[in-house]
């Protein structure tokens, strides 16, 4: 084993720890935001794994995307809906807590089996490396150019999908509907039940 | 350094997700979840993009589609969760009852 190896192997040990300690801090932690932050750390860790795997773009990707966007997204999120309150109790959680970890544990097994025992062709060419961005360009607007319009697309719609959905909608006239406010608040399964207690210019 | 290796570590955080999707009670908490199963499905396209395909890279390919998705798929669930939040005041995942019969 040369320098060139330990270095990678120890590197690798290092980003597996952290990812899979802050996964598991992102799953039990107690507070949410602890949460959020941990899966900043996640991702973080998630970004030197790609970097051992030779994908620069993808690495730096995921920074900017995951990093920069989704876990800013999920704070803002938490930040939101910050609601300190107890969960009501529900009687046999432990028993469904612990049924999903053996259910987990024993995927995990079987994942791991099919892993290990699979013959894989590996191939020895060595890996495009810095060429990578220009291989992936090549594919994206020859072999991927549908998806990649399509991936637009969905953008797009998800976009105004996010508007639509989290835009508060207030209900002009109140009394035209003919319930009282009151009313309207018990009714729980109504489609849009509206808070329209004003406070907005 | 082994294809092995990414595997099963991909394996394990996929795991972890699903524990976490199933278990956890805080809707902002499962959509963090669904964020750790979709990144052990890219960890496992970026090490197969490695192993077995290094020259076309379309490994990464697929993964920058799924970081796309994702990002898409995390405006949408936070949406849905505020517009829960502000419909039924609570963000607790046994409340949410709306689609049972």
């Amino acid at each position: 084993m040369n320098l060139g190896e330990g270095v990678q192997l120890v590197s690798f040990g290092l980003l597996t720890a952290l990812m899979l300690g802050s996964a598991l801090g992102v799953v039990l932690a107690q507070s949410v935001v602890y949460s959020a932050f941990l899966l900043g750390l996640t991702f973080t860790g998630m970004a030197g794994l790609y970097l051992l795997l030779n994908a620069d773009f993808v690495a730096a990707a995921q920074i900017l995307v995951y990093v920069g966007a989704v876990n800013v997204l999920i704070l803002f999120g938490v930040m939101l809906v910050n609601k300190q309150m107890a969960f009501e109790k529900v009687p046999g959680l432990a028993l469904r807590q612990a049924t999903t970890g053996l259910v987990c544990a024993g995927l995990f097994g079987l994942l791991t089996t099919v892993a290990l025992t699979t013959p894989w062709m590996l191939s020895t060419t060595t890996p495009a490396g810095d060429g990578a961005i220009v291989a992936i360009a090549q594919h994206l607007f020859s072999d991927f150019l549908l998806p990649f319009e399509v991936a637009s697309v969905l953008l797009l719609m998800a976009l105004i999908g996010a508007i639509v959905l989290a835009r508060r909608d207030l209900l002009m006239d109140n009394s035209a509907t003919g319930l009282s406010d009151d009313l309207e608040l018990k009714l729980p399964e109504r489609p849009k039940a509206s808070l329209s207690s004003g406070g907005e210019p | 350094m082994q294809l092995e290796y990414f595997l099963t570590i991909a394996a394990a955080l996929f795991c972890i997700g699903i524990f976490g999707l199933v278990t956890s009670r805080n809707a902002i908490r499962v959509l963090m979840s669904i964020e750790l199963m979709l990144n052990a499905v890219n960890l496992n396209l970026m090490a197969f993009s490695n192993y077995l395909d290094p020259a076309g890279v379309r490994g990464q390919v697929f993964t920058v589609f799924v970081i796309t998705i994702a990002a898409a798929e995390a405006a949408v669930g936070l949406a849905i969760v505020l517009s829960i939040y502000r419909n039924r005041d609570t963000i607790d995942m046994e409340q949410f009852n709306l689609l049972k019969w």
